[in-house]
């Protein structure tokens, strides 16, 4: 069976499982969501990241039920989900700060949305240790939440909302307290279970590693409003703002005014006297106009030599190097006073490192390195 | 040193219990077993150095406490008391209930005041307030001259001096009692968790019998607790509010002590009141000890 990718935004056909159409939330006179419009489709797993009070849980609260919008309509499958009270949405959530039962253990914690729905003993018996197994959190079921662990208490969370399978899944930061490993299988766990059970998620996270890895798209929101909502990969190699660029990974940016050339390259022209910077744009500019260059660290070349024949080049000298895993991210400081982060993989032993600091360097890049900017 | 200080600073509660409690009890006790008697103070033996206190021992006996359990107007009025409390506590939760919940639920710049409203009556003296109450339920009281005045009713109800007019007067002094604890209870609920619950298919009713009562079950024993051990005892309401069919055993404790200055049968009435106190009071005592761990 060949594999189509997975897309469903791009197919005009396919009808949203959630819309937002204009949705504006106001708290008193603040705007927490401004004019917001989104699709998000069945079968997706999508990612908001965004800086703190931005709205994100806002947002989930708006499609969970707790929040009506101010102006504007939320649809889900079609339907306009405003006049249907919490209890009625086949929509549950996670919440940011767990909202356990202090006075019920952890299996009844998890088995309490079941109840509620009257599954038959046996079943719900299974489902809860299905959960309990899923979050590896066996040996704690008798516990009541104050005695476990801060971690242990996000899983049962994530289990209680994951229990009832419902249609969309809203997870409010549901892997921030874990560390590093078990973050990475829950991941894994998350994208089967999504597999498994075609369940839409909707998931909020500070972590864009995390982001990437996990969703089909990802949201980037500011202030209330969404930069971007692209692909993974999109948003990495071609994100449409400065600030989105900034937002994701490591990135230089580099100021200046763009003077078109043939053939979609646009030079961006820096101070006075300094080299023109040769880029292969998209979007089109004006003569003149102010844009910026953003270009990831690894996309830069960095040696001893001049390069042959490089696209653009510049002369520097190492001021810092950064050693993180197996990478190496060297600062390389330019005449003007810029500096620049080269990026390149550690293949040689840490012993033989290739530059030092204050050594001169050239640094090299293709036209199609970057994205250039003009927000 | 250090350790004699720490034995010090525990022996100052245990002391200040002795003086106040301990000794106070024991002299009832010791009332409680002596016999009624013409004099001052009405009752025998009195302890003296001369006769030494083997023979003042001998003379103690239990005969008061024989006395109340054949005479059945002891049984009936502690169980009409038990009654009258338990009936009265279970009314002020009623009422107390929605109202600490109306506080809790009420935005936070108000909560002050509702707060202050709801103490307030303690800054009147409570006799005043109970005979301010018997000025409203008298046959020519505001309450009937209201309810004629609306043509609600043609003849005035008698409601002073029956077991209404207690019931209203205790659930009317003790429903502070009821309600601060509640309300505390109420305020420390995480919002969420009552949203977490509607978001796991309860309805606002369940999440409330699921939720809400659940998580204040501490503020209401401990308000039930402190409306129902008062209330068993009470004297003031029932004597001023109740009437001669009202039975309540710190009516009857009060006759004897002033009426009949039957100081023994007094004291052997107020040494079985505490035996009984004691349970719900070790209850209430376990369950303020249990909130320290939720
Ligand atoms: N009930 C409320 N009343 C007033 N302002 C609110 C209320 N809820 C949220 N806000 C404001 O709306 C903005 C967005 O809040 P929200 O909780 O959605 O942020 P967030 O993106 O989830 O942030 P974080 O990453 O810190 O959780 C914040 O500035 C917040 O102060
Ligand atoms: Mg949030």
């Amino acid at each position: 069976m060949p594999q189509t990718k997975f897309a469903p935004w791009d197919d005009p056909n396919q009808k949203p499982l959630i819309r937002f159409e204009n949705v504006t939330k106001r708290f008193g006179d603040f705007t927490a969501i401004e004019a917001l419009t989104l699709d998000i489709y069945e079968r997706e797993f999508f990612a908001l990241l965004g800086p703190s009070g931005c709205g994100k849980t806002t947002m989930m609260r708006m499609l969970a039920g707790f929040e009506a919008p101010t102006s504007g309509r939320i649809e889900l499958q079609g339907q306009d989900i405003a006049s249907v009270p919490p209890n009625k949405r086949a929509v549950n959530m996670m919440f940011q700060s767990y909202a356990l039962f202090p006075h019920l253990t952890i299996w009844d914690n998890i088995a309490f949305g079941l109840r509620r729905d009257r599954m038959p003993k046996h079943d719900l018996a299974d489902r809860v240790e299905e959960m309990l197994k899923l979050v590896r959190l066996e040996q704690f079921a008798r516990r009541k939440p104050h005695q476990i662990s801060g971690g242990q208490r996000q899983r049962v969370a994530l289990a209680r909302s994951l229990a009832k399978a419902p249609k969309l899944l809203l997870l409010d930061e549901p892997l921030g307290a874990l560390d590093k490993k078990l973050r990475q299988d829950t991941q894994f766990e998350l994208m089967d279970i999504q597999e498994k059970t075609g369940t839409t998620f909707v998931i909020v996270t500070h972590d864009q590693e995390e982001a990437m890895t996990v969703a089909s798209r990802v949201a980037v929101m500011d202030q209330g409003a969404l930069m971007q909502v692209d692909t993974p990969e999109q948003i990495y190699e071609a994100p449409n703002s400065v600030y989105v660029a900034d937002f994701i990974g490591d990135v230089n940016i580099i100021a200046g005014t763009a003077q078109p050339d043939a053939d979609g390259v646009v030079m961006l022209n820096r101070a006075e006297g300094a080299t023109p910077l040769r880029t292969r744009s998209e979007i089109a500019f004006a003569p003149g106009q102010p844009c910026h260059l953003a270009i990831r660290p690894e996309k830069i070349a960095i040696s001893a030599e001049r390069p042959e024949a490089a696209d653009n080049m510049l002369q520097g000298k190492v001021m810092d190097i950064a050693y993180i895993g197996n990478l190496f991210t060297y600062h390389v400081e330019l005449p003007d006073g810029s500096v620049i982060k080269a990026q390149t993989a550690n293949t040689k032993r840490l012993a033989s490192r290739s530059f030092t600091w204050e050594e001169p360097v050239w640094i090299a890049w293709t036209d199609s390195a970057g994205v250039l900017l003009d927000r | 040193m250090k350790d004699f200080r720490r034995t010090l600073l525990i022996l100052v509660p245990y002391l200040w219990l002795l003086a106040l409690f301990l000794v106070p009890f024991l002299i009832v006790v010791k009332i409680s077993l002596s016999d009624i008697a013409l004099a001052r103070p009405p009752y025998l033996p009195q302890f003296s150095w001369a006769d030494g206190i083997w023979s003042f021992l001998s003379q103690l006996d239990l005969e008061n406490f024989a006395f109340l359990a054949s005479d059945d107007l002891y049984w009936k009025a502690y169980l009409s008391s038990l009654r009258i409390a338990l009936v009265s506590t279970l009314l002020t939760l009623l009422i107390g209930y929605p109202i600490a919940y109306g506080m809790a639920r009420a935005p936070e710049e108000w909560r002050a005041t509702l707060m202050m409203l709801v103490i307030l009556p303690f800054w009147t003296s409570f006799l005043i307030r109970v005979y301010a109450w018997m000025g409203i339920l008298s046959q020519e009281g505001f309450l009937n001259q209201f309810l004629l005045w609306t043509g609600l009713i043609s003849t005035p109800l008698t409601i002073l001096n029956t077991n209404t007019a207690v019931y209203i007067g205790i659930v009317y002094t003790y429903l502070p009692f009821m309600i601060l604890p509640i309300y505390a209870a109420l305020d420390r609920l995480d919002g969420s968790l009552i949203e977490a619950a509607e978001d796991l298919g309860c309805s606002r009713l369940s999440a409330f019998w699921l939720v809400t009562i659940p998580l204040s079950r501490n503020g209401i024993i401990a308000g039930s607790f402190l409306v129902f051990i008062p209330a068993l005892g009470e004297f003031v309401i029932p004597s001023l509010l109740g009437g001669s069919g009202t039975l309540m055993i710190g009516k009857v404790l009060w006759e004897e002590f002033f009426s009949n200055r039957d100081w023994p049968v007094a004291s052997a009435v107020a040494v079985v009141l505490l035996l009984i106190l004691i349970v719900p009071i070790v209850l209430f005592q376990r369950n303020q000890q249990k909130q320290g761990d939720p």
